[in-house]
């Protein structure tokens, strides 16, 4: 196969993948690469978007435990999902969003099939409007946003602009730069709004101001796509969380809506989440299930069982689904305290800068307004490891190491 | 006026809508040949003994929780599958040139090559690269490759319908005229819809004009140890491939030697010249997998990991699946002696000869439609019957139908 000419090694065959780049590391799962490479024992992780409880250990839920021993008991067999997946998961997945008295669902005029969680959820969404809203090929995301969502509607074959969002003076809303470039984006484009706790900033409109922005929206004839991947985790509240979807809803808006059950059930690995299309009417949704059958096919086939039972059994068990709320309030709740524990800790180290933005923020990212350089001292010198951005995931924020956490950054930002 | 007032209603999948017919059949005698899934002899699914354990088990390991995997998967589930298709001893995974990329089933696995063939492969971006399938194949083949992107998907000969067995003069001829740097798209083993395979000689033949003529090797692994009853065997022809230096792609589905069928456990095997290759291959299917999955299902890979890396699970799990193909030899030789017993116009041998879950019989449409009419009995238009759907308790009808509608049909 090979012969050797002096130094060189000259193949018979070169390989197909001569030409193939070395893709770049993600930049959220590089930071836990690098983290996991360090030995300091003082080392936090704030980089990927996973609940850890305050001993720093991922949090398998209790209802989840009991979902599984109760599904365990039943004997089901593995025969194959329908290509949109568990029907019970599917009902119980719209109503969580919608509110199970909503219009929407008596009149059967909305679709929902289950999918790979969050990103399987915008995938199939994303594939969906490139194929049949051909009026218009541009996504307007928040600036900034998950930074998946570009790749996605790109590979998707959509075009990618944005909208003012977040404002960096402020640590806040951007709100009238916001409807400034609402009121610019062309009739027909999708746009993209996370439904709360917006990621990576944690800074969601209020009440009042999601309502001018539904207003607008409606008057630019645009089309929304709500990605909900935190429902129940922001506030603690299901029904507030989904709030704005409703108003949206309830005000005329057809949106589709991705839910993702990755980290208010902690099911991250298992893959559940929920696509759903808002239809005119019943006949509409029936062709744009079709539809979605016909896009779904040729990726996956059909979804995959196990976590979609779980989070089946949870949403339609009452016992266990009171249990849930509980355990979704008390994550949430977790992560509320720690926001102020660090912002209180960052005074105690005598901290004059502003950080009321720390506790304003809601979810479970908070946009420091650290800098690259501090970011990438704090990293170096206390082994805090986050996102170039400034992003940290509270989830890995403990009552064990805030202390360390606020002294790091006081340090860096003094 | 809604967005979606242009959305036409798509034509329901083939084999999806059969069963759904089936379902809503009231006629006591009715009989499932349709979709691809083992049955037992009671007509009954089958949740492997083995798997049953492995969840119990994993059920009451309190260590394990429900976080993301890696992009590319469980590791320990990657090189385990990837073995089990190569081989222990394969000389490429001690070569360090073999990677995994976990995937949703068979299904994702073609999915995540096809996309990152159409990406890199024959250039940049180049739609253009011809993809052949076999005449027939899985339909979704298709619709896979397709919707990767790629414009030319043609067939290879490789049916023969007249003589019932594999048109091998016409499948070569078809690898001599295709382009340079053709895809074509192989069955390991137990074709679908066939169920004819290659014989090793013949394999090797196609094996000598795909390196001469610089084709690339995409393989279809849905039904290893569930052909023959053998993983070895039933994995030769990836592994002949391999030893002859090719590069290639194998999509590996867990679903029918695992019953796994909705966990969605399946495995692209990528076997590269070198290491160098295979990680920069690697490093772009995580950019693949991520905006189309992120990272892929846990539950089915935990136990497929756990029972191919303890001795006592796999030998239990090798049990299994000879317990099932061995069930399926069963009914092709019962059914097969049945109509030949009728002295039923035609000729049986294919019965036999084919291997694996599915059998063309060579019922034309006409005749088809008067199994699923008369007989309640649903099968493929094609002819394809899935040999799951038979019991010892059903074969006697689905003969008799069988010889009535070759008989009063033409």
């Amino acid at each position: 196969m090979n012969c050797k000419i002096g130094f060189y090694i000259v193949k018979e065959y070169l390989s197909w993948w001569s030409e193939v780049q070395m893709g770049p590391p993600d930049p959220i799962l590089g930071v836990t690469e690098a983290f996991k490479r360090d030995t300091n024992p003082k080392k936090i992780n704030l980089g990927v978007g996973a609940y850890r409880d305050d001993q720093g250990k991922p949090y398998v839920l209790n209802c989840v435990r009991k979902a599984e021993a109760q599904i365990a008991t039943k004997k089901l067999d593995k025969e194959y999902l329908t290509i949109g997946g568990l029907a019970e998961f599917n009902k119980a997945c719209a109503q969580l969003a919608l509110g199970p008295d909503n219009e929407v669902l008596k009149s059967g005029r909305s679709i929902t099939v289950q999918t790979i969680s969050g990103t399987g959820s915008l995938r199939v969404g994303a594939n969906f409007l490139s194929r049949f809203h051909t009026v218009a090929k541009d996504v307007y995301l928040p600036k900034p946003s998950w930074g998946n969502h570009t790749p996605i509607f790109r590979d998707a074959g959509m075009q990618l602009k944005a909208y003012s969002y977040y404002d960096p003076k402020t640590c806040g809303f951007d709100f009238k730069g916001a409807l400034d470039d609402i009121l610019k984006i062309p009739e027909k484009s999708v746009i993209m709004l996370h439904a709360c706790a917006h990621n990576p900033t944690g800074v969601d409109p209020r009440p009042e101001q999601w309502k001018e922005i539904s207003a607008l929206v409606k008057k630019r004839n645009l089309l929304v796509f709500f990605d909900m991947a935190y429902q129940g985790f922001a506030s603690g509240d299901i029904d507030r969380d989904a709030w704005a979807v409703r108003y949206f809803i309830e005000q005329g808006h057809n949106v589709v809506l991705s839910q993702s059950f990755a980290k208010n059930m902690g099911l991250y690995g298992e893959r559940v989440g929920g696509f759903t299309v808002v239809c005119k009417d019943a006949e509409e949704a029936k062709r744009v299930e079709s539809q979605l059958k016909i896009l779904i096919r040729p990726i996956y086939s059909n979804p995959p069982m196990n976590g979609a039972r779980i989070a089946s059994t949870i949403l339609n068990t009452p016992e266990l689904y009171k249990e849930w709320l509980v355990e979704v309030k008390d994550m949430a709740t977790r992560i509320i305290r720690m926001r102020e524990e660090l912002v209180g800790n960052l005074k105690k180290e005598g901290s004059t800068l502003n950080w009321q933005h720390v506790t304003d923020q809601i979810g479970m990212f908070c946009f420091t307004g650290l800098k690259p350089d501090q970011v990438e001292r704090l990293t170096k010198e206390f082994s805090v490891y986050m996102t170039k951005d400034g992003r940290i995931s509270m989830a890995g924020v403990t009552s064990g190491n805030v202390g360390y956490l606020a002294h790091g950054i006081h340090t860096v930002t003094k | 006026m809604s967005t979606f007032t242009e959305v036409p209603q798509a034509a329901p999948v083939a084999v999806f809508k059969l069963t759904a017919d089936f379902r809503e059949d009231s006629h006591p005698k009715k009989v499932n040949l349709g979709v691809g899934a083992y049955r037992t002899d009671d007509c009954q699914p089958w949740v492997l003994p083995v798997v049953k354990k492995v969840e119990r088990m994993i059920c009451e390991d309190q260590s394990l929780n429900h976080e993301y995997l890696p992009i590319l998967g469980l590791p320990e589930f990657r090189s385990s599958a990837s073995k089990i298709a190569l081989g222990d001893d394969s000389p490429a995974i001690k070569e360090q040139r073999v990677g995994g990329v976990q995937s949703l089933g068979g299904t994702g696995a073609l999915k995540i090559g096809a996309e990152f063939l159409r990406r890199w492969y024959n250039g940049t971006n180049n739609t253009a690269t011809p993809v052949y399938v076999s005449a027939p194949t899985w339909e979704n083949h298709n619709g896979v490759f397709s919707d990767a992107g790629f414009k030319d998907i043609r067939p290879y000969r490789y049916w023969d319908a007249a003589r019932r067995g594999l048109d091998l003069t016409g499948f070569l001829e078809d690898m001599e005229k295709a382009p340079e740097h053709s895809i074509f798209v192989l069955h390991a083993c137990a074709h679908n819809p066939t169920g004819t395979d290659p014989s090793q000689e013949e394999w090797k033949k196609i094996a000598d004009v795909m390196k001469r003529k610089k084709l690339f090797v995409f393989f279809d692994s849905a039904y290893q140890g569930f052909a023959s009853g053998s993983l070895e065997k039933d994995a030769w022809a990836i592994r002949f491939f391999v030893s002859e230096g090719l590069e290639l792609f194998c999509a590996q589905s867990f679903s029918k030697n695992f019953g796994l069928y909705n966990e969605r456990v399946g495995n692209l095997t990528v076997v590269a010249k070198d290491g160098d290759n295979l990680n920069r291959v690697l490093s772009q299917m995580e950019k693949i997998v991520r905006t189309i999955w992120s990272n892929p299902p846990s539950q089915g890979a935990r136990i497929v990991a756990k029972t191919l890396t303890s001795p006592e699970l796999f030998a239990e799990w090798q049990g299994n699946v000879k317990t099932m193909a061995d069930r399926v030899l069963l009914m092709r030789s019962e059914l097969k002696s049945k109509l030949l017993a009728m002295t039923t116009p035609g000729t049986w041998e294919h019965i036999t000869q084919q291997i694996g879950m599915f059998s063309f019989t060579g019922l034309n449409p006409k005749q088809v439609e008067y199994m699923i009419k008369e007989k309640h009995i649903y099968l493929m238009a094609s002819g394809r019957i899935n040999m799951c759907g038979l019991t010892t308790k059903n074969i006697d009808y689905v003969a008799e139908s069988i010889h009535e509608a070759v008989s009063k049909v033409q």
